[in-house]
């Protein structure tokens, strides 16, 4: 398997700041990649590196096999980008934006075009000035999924759209999928990583503290278990990877380490099962996991 | 009175933003007004001098057309401080106008002041604020120049006339402004609009002070009422309720037109656009000739008008040359056919300046297209930061020739036509405009460097034109020494029509405007964006 991009060490100051620490980043040709952290925790600066926009202090950064920073318009041919601030130009209408940028690509796909103007609603002639920031995150969204493109670069792309037209934007990712492009998403919103992205990183100040498929992750973390039993339980407590047990009478609450899983489940129906519920690990419960003694407030994070 | 809500905190939030920029202005306008009649005082110490001196410039229509009249020949005031009465006047009112856009239109516009607006805040106290801080301002700007002229022992009656000149072309535009700010979506189509205003006033009063049978013409415009207080010559306090009575109907107008319309919305509705962009719109040039070109059909128009009258006014010298005095005056300045060149080229190297604020501020689009993050997505597309620069670049070169040609032009036709040899006039001031080129772009060129190397400074490009504009208008009367004069790129223009042409300081200035220009190209390829 191919890599897309693959960034190893990366370093981003501005005077004082950090903004990347040692960044290690790798997304397989093909793959739907979540690029998950809060506001602030390096996202834009690691894409504007990946766009040859900002150059980076120290590392290696190889997109689509070239270098960013030198074969910047060549590569940019090969992949479209939507910005997490949209701004567009006051006195230009959307659709003149999206067949510009388009053709600036090399070629604006027509048919596709209408089609993704209908399904995300989105009203062509009106001036930049008037749009909401969801339309004008539409408008770049249009622009970047008509494009010919092996590589999708999309930095918070949803933080402007109604709920509809979130459901909208997953629906083209999943198609974008199937048809095999490679798709770096940044996100804080969860739900949208877990539901789309094949393998997540997660980056907390400047650096990816995690990164593998789901599944992967899920493993490093607990389940929750919530269980009614015919007898009071026994032995629970001394097993290794239990947390929080709250014993109450015949019910039962704790959080498992995955791991311990099994051990924990045989303890448990030797005390008879009566009612079982088993919720596997959110992606949520796994990134506060990585933020929960981060000074750095969690209101970012739906 | 709820609508008047919140206006204190407004008032204190923009004195908390301009805390540095408003002290800094009055203080240069005052320090301009000393300096400058410290200057004459010490150059004309008797009678006899000044009203030499004060006849040689109302003989000269270049003179009279740029500055004004004096209206007292012996009078110190009226001749130490005749630069500056009308062209102060001009730019006190552009400062007030531009400060009641900069707190009202920009604000809505970037959506800071619709957060405001969430909160008790009634509907006129942006604009009532905004005019506050304005007036406050010149006002303030006006007293202090008073007593600074007083200082320096000019008499105090006239002193706070001229104070008075300044301070109520002020507040006359500080109601323009902010009429211009309901006007638009944009805050600047709203400095453009007041800017067309304030170019119509100061071209009335020129046409008014050039000739004596239209002197009424002159009435018609704020900044001509501003001149007719003639401070030192007559002290006339009473003209100053023209302007007041222009700024109460503008402030009124402003108000109501507020209660017509929505927040963030002009009184134009936008119209909707085409679907979709036209063939040619497929390069980052033609790009850039959509954002600028609205700029320049107005530049260009205006050029071509003001080119006009012009040459209007240069067939008409002899209309100045009445008296015998004068007559021998004329002789001995070489003739009415030197005067009028000499008329001419100063007037070419004013529009060489006004060209230099069209490509300043075209070459500034660069940075405010960056940080506005409309760059950005273009640079994510196959267009290189080289084409993308170079778009914007070659608007405001191109767009400066464009200017001054079409003022050359307006000049050759209406002068030609009047003084019937438009064969020769035609590319005598083809040929002046083409010579200020150079001068232009270079300082143009200045802006790009600063985008390329320190994009952090591009308004810098102000403050070095601003600078060379002084060292030009000032630096003969403060005596400044060549080596300092030598610094401003126009000091080395050829004064065309009629003075020599010397190829090599056209060379230079544009051989150095080439290379800060290509140096440009290599700094920003280096640079993060952003």
């Amino acid at each position: 398997m191919t890599s897309a991009i693959v960034v190893s060490g990366l370093h981003k100051s501005y005077g004082s700041t950090h903004a990347l620490d040692g960044l290690d980043l790798e997304v397989a040709t093909g793959e739907v990649h979540g690029f998950l952290g809060p506001n602030g925790a390096g996202k834009s600066t690691t894409i504007r590196v990946l766009l040859g926009l900002l150059r980076g202090d120290a590392g290696d950064v190889s997109l689509l096999g070239g270098d960013p920073w030198h074969d910047a318009a060549k590569l940019h041919r090969r992949l479209a980008y939507v910005p997490g601030d949209v701004n567009l130009w006051p006195n230009l209408t959307g659709g003149e934006v999206i067949d510009l940028l388009g053709r600036l690509r090399g070629g604006v796909d027509q048919k596709k075009r209408a089609d993704l103007l209908q399904r995300f609603d989105l009203d062509p002639t009106k001036k930049g000035r008037t749009y909401s920031k969801g339309n004008r995150q539409k408008v770049a969204l249009v622009a970047a999924l008509a494009s010919d493109v092996e590589l999708l670069i999309l930095d918070e792309p949803t933080s402007g759209l109604d709920p509809l037209m979130e459901e909208v934007f997953r629906q083209c990712i999943e198609e974008e999928r199937q048809r095999d492009r490679t798709v770096l998403l940044s996100s804080h919103i969860l739900s949208e990583v877990e539901a789309l992205c094949d393998r997540v990183s997660i980056i907390r100040r400047g650096k990816v503290v995690e990164t593998g498929t789901l599944s992967d992750l899920r493993h490093l973390t607990r389940t929750s278990i919530h269980a009614e039993l015919a007898a009071s339980p026994n032995g629970l407590a001394s097993l290794p990877g239990v947390h929080g047990l709250d014993v109450e009478g015949n019910r039962v609450r704790c959080e498992v380490d995955t791991a311990q899983l099994d051990a924990v489940m045989r303890q448990l129906s030797a005390s008879g099962i009566k009612s079982l519920v088993a919720q596997p690990p959110t992606l949520e419960e796994l990134f506060l996991r990585h933020y929960e003694d981060d000074a750095e407030p969690l209101a970012a994070v739906r | 009175m709820t609508d008047f809500a919140g206006t204190g905190t407004l008032v204190r939030l923009a004195l908390r933003r301009d805390r540095v920029l408003i002290p800094l202005w009055i203080v240069v306008f005052v320090v301009m007004a000393a300096g400058s009649a410290q200057a004459s005082i010490d150059l004309y110490p008797d009678v006899q001098s000044r009203v030499e001196a004060a006849r040689t410039a109302n003989a000269s229509p270049a003179l009279v057309s740029l500055y004004g009249r004096i209206f007292d020949e012996s009078s110190l005031g009226a001749v130490s401080l005749f630069k500056l009465t009308a062209f102060g006047a001009l730019l006190v009112a552009l400062l007030a106008a531009i400060l009641v856009v900069r707190h009202t239109r920009a604000e809505e516009e970037n959506g800071r002041l619709e957060l405001l607006s969430a909160g008790v805040l009634g509907r006129y106290a942006a604009v009532t604020a905004a005019f506050i801080v304005s007036a406050g301002t010149v006002v303030l700007l006006g007293l202090l120049t008073a007593l600074s002229l007083m200082g320096v022992g000019l008499d105090t009656r006239g002193s706070l006339a001229f104070g008075l000149t300044w301070a109520s072309a002020g507040l006359a535009f500080a109601g323009v402004g902010a009429v211009t700010a309901q006007l638009s979506e944009g805050a600047r189509t709203a400095n453009g609009f007041t800017a067309i205003i304030l170019g119509v006033s100061y071209v009335l009063r020129a046409i008014g002070d050039a000739k004596s049978d239209t002197g009424w013409v002159s009435w018609l415009s704020p900044i001509g009422w501003a001149q007719q207080i003639r401070p030192y010559a007559g002290d006339r306090f009473v003209v100053a309720l023209l302007p007041l009575v222009l700024l109460v109907v503008t402030v009124l107008g402003a108000l109501a037109l507020i209660r017509r319309r929505d927040l963030g919305a002009g009184l134009v509705r936008p119209r909707p656009g085409p679907a979709t962009a036209s063939a040619a719109l497929r390069s980052p040039l033609a790009l850039a000739w959509r954002l600028h070109r609205g700029s320049l059909y107005g530049w260009g128009f205006a050029f071509l008008l003001l080119g006009f009258l012009v040459g209007n006014i240069a067939s008409n010298v002899d209309g100045f040359v009445t008296s015998e005095s004068a007559k021998e005056l004329v002789q001995k300045l070489g003739g009415v056919d030197a005067i009028t060149d000499a008329f001419l080229s100063t007037e070419m190297g004013v529009l060489g300046l006004l060209a230099s604020a069209f490509g300043i501020q075209a070459a500034l689009r660069l940075r405010s297209e960056e940080t506005a993050l409309r760059a950005e997505p273009l640079l994510a597309t196959g267009v290189t930061r080289s084409r993308w620069l170079g778009s914007h670049v070659l608007m405001a070169l191109f767009g400066t020739g464009v200017l001054v040609l079409l003022g050359g032009l307006g000049s050759g036709i209406s002068s030609g036509a009047s003084l019937g040899n438009m064969g020769r006039q035609l590319p005598r001031m083809l040929a002046a405009a083409a010579v200020q080129l150079p001068a232009i772009w270079l300082v143009t060129a200045l802006v790009v460097i600063l985008f390329g190397l320190a994009p952090k400074l591009v308004t810098a490009g102000w403050v070095l034109f601003g600078t060379f504009l002084l060292i030009g208008q000032f630096g003969a009367v403060f005596d400044l020494p060549q080596s300092v004069m030598n610094l401003s790129p126009y000091g080395h223009t050829p004064r065309l029509p009629g003075g020599d042409f010397s190829a090599s300081p056209v060379i230079w200035l544009t051989v150095i405007a080439a290379a800060l220009t290509l140096a440009s190209f290599t700094t920003f390829r280096r640079r993060d964006i952003g």
